[in-house]
């Protein structure tokens, strides 16, 4: 079956959805967008790091996002500038630095486009390899700091006092980030990566009760949204990647409350203008 | 834990304890007793160093000099002043509860103590500022701590919501023997129910049962004769007076 290229990438893209999706909820949660389309930045760099030291493309990129991410928050210590100032910077400049390093090769045997957009119909049985693995561990080692990352996550000091080791913990946090940016890259490419970690919360966030209930959801609406891509790539012949994060977007459009109440009306229509009216009302009210 | 423990038995010590920061001595030079069944509240003006030294003895700072006397394995239960809690976390009370490690039935049985069954199904960022401080209180007091640390524990709450905060948290101390340290605003009030008042401003100025302090020239200075004026209105409602070993006795007995 993982001869086929269609379902090698629908393996691919489940297998990262089913972690970006938890792990997204914690970005979320902790406010750490902007963190994390910093690391997936660095991931470029570490792409040209493995071609220069020819060293496993995956495993280049996981290093790079994490010296970024420990550059980053020991720059953050020392609060020169404000963080987000400091977020822009790194990302930009660690984006333009693999650029050039890229440009340094002398035959150019990387396809730009695939690395910043993703390139999920060419997945190779090597990659599923390295996806499923990582996504495995990725996966496992947040269940394992689940409880006292959720803790940290809610009151940082409470958690402290608590006995919870704070450091360990979100270095292991940022450590799980760098190797899901690393897997994710193929699929959607660094520019979208972010994406695959933000929208899925995002959906679920309305739909969740609790902590666990909001990472299960943000899993299957990742899930969703790979599998829809991926149809639509095939049907219409779009880029796969971008095409994957267009179906997260528009489920997550559907999941607001106005659409919500758009949709009521459109499905039944209503007996009088006035409750078509109210409909609407209370849609902008939860908006 | 052991309830035969000795009143004056220190439970935890600072001897000398300095933190600075950027060359600024935040906390300078102070010592402090905590003992277990003592409540100490910590008093000072804005920005004297309280908040620092709270976190230099919970561990969340580390000293720059100075001497901290901890025994191993202390539980310290700690009701920080704020809490945010972004809105994309959903989170119940009970479960914010279940985070610091206790078990349903402790949690369902603690917030009837606290007073705040009524919110243990709701969204913690829906409950009121003062539902919070109750919240915080339980998770503190669920750890079974040898010490309760509480940073303002009444911010923002009304008189009546005041009153009844210190009546359990005065009523934690009697019941689970813990040391207590208390940063408060409420003069007036904590006054009340205080074993040793510390005053900060940076240093120690002066600390002691609450009748000697409020009488000292360095309070009277810090805190300005307005303040100092509620306090005499309040400590002439004693019915008793204080001996120089702090020991309660009779009014008139003591001699002057």
């Amino acid at each position: 079956m993982l001869d086929d290229f269609v379902a090698r990438a629908i393996v691919a893209g489940v297998g990262v959805a089913l972690v970006a999706g938890p792990l997204g909820c914690f970005i979320v949660w902790r406010r750490m967008a902007f963190f994390g389309a910093t690391m997936s930045h660095a991931a470029l760099l570490g792409v040209s790091l493995a071609f220069l030291l020819n060293i496993n493309v995956t495993l280049g990129i996981a290093v790079a996002c994490v010296v970024t991410a420990g550059v980053l928050l020991s720059l953050t210590r020392l609060k020169v500038v404000p963080t987000d100032t400091l977020l822009g910077l790194l990302a930009h400049a660690s984006l333009a630095l693999g650029l050039v390093a890229i440009s340094f090769q002398e035959t150019l045997r990387i396809d730009l486009l695939s690395l910043l957009f993703g390139d999920i119909l060419s997945v190779s049985r090597g990659d599923l390899a390295w996806i499923l693995g990582g996504g495995a561990a990725a996966l496992a080692a947040l269940g394992v700091i689940w409880r006292p990352l959720l803790s940290a996550t809610v009151h940082e000091e409470l958690a402290q006092v608590e006995g919870v080791r704070v450091r360990l913990v979100q270095a292991a946090f940022v450590l799980i980030m760098a190797v899901v940016v690393a897997i994710a890259m193929k699929i959607v490419g660094l520019l979208l990566i972010i994406s695959m970690l933000l929208i899925p919360p995002a959906v679920a966030r309305r739909f969740a009760t609790t902590p666990e209930t909001m990472a299960m959801i943000a899993a299957l609406v990742g899930v969703l949204s790979v599998l829809g891509g991926i149809e639509a790539s095939l049907a219409w012949d779009t880029p796969a990647g971008p095409s994957i994060v267009t179906v997260a977007t528009a489920l997550f459009i559907a999941s607001l409350p106005l659409a919500g109440a758009l949709w009521q009306g459109f499905r039944r229509p209503p007996p009088s203008a006035g409750d078509h009216a109210h409909g609407q009302h209370q849609g902008h009210h939860h908006h | 834990m052991n309830i035969s423990t000795p009143r004056d038995d220190a439970l935890v010590e600072a001897r000398g304890l300095s933190k600075r920061y950027g060359g600024q001595a935040v906390v300078d030079g102070v010592d402090l007793t905590l003992r277990r069944g003592e409540l100490t509240t910590l008093i000072g003006p804005n920005g004297s160093g309280k908040t620092t030294l709270l976190r230099l003895l919970l561990g969340l700072e580390t000293p720059n000099g100075g001497e901290l006397r901890k025994p191993d394995g202390l539980r310290i239960g700690y009701v920080p002043q704020h809490v945010h809690v972004d809105e994309s976390l959903p989170i119940t009370v009970r479960r914010f509860l279940k985070l610091g490690g206790a078990e349903p039935a402790a949690i369902d049985a603690i917030l009837r103590d606290v007073g705040a069954s009524h919110v243990a199904g709701s969204p913690l960022q829906s409950i009121s500022g003062g539902e919070m401080r109750r919240v915080l209180l339980a998770r503190a007091l669920l750890r079974a701590p040898d010490l309760l640390v509480l940073d303002e524990p009444t911010a923002g709450v009304d008189l009546q919501g005041q009153a009844e905060l210190y009546e359990m948290i005065d009523a934690a101390r009697r019941e689970r023997h813990c040391a207590v340290l208390m940063v408060s605003h409420d003069l007036h009030v904590v006054m009340a129910a205080t074993d040793q008042v510390v005053c900060l401003n940076h240093h120690v100025c002066c600390s002691g049962a609450p009748d000697t302090v409020s009488e000292h020239p360095e309070y009277l200075a810090l805190f300005g004769p307005k303040v100092a004026e509620t306090h005499a209105v309040y400590t002439h409602h004693h019915d008793h007076e204080h001996d120089a070993s702090g020991t309660v006795v009779p009014l008139g007995e003591e001699t002057r």
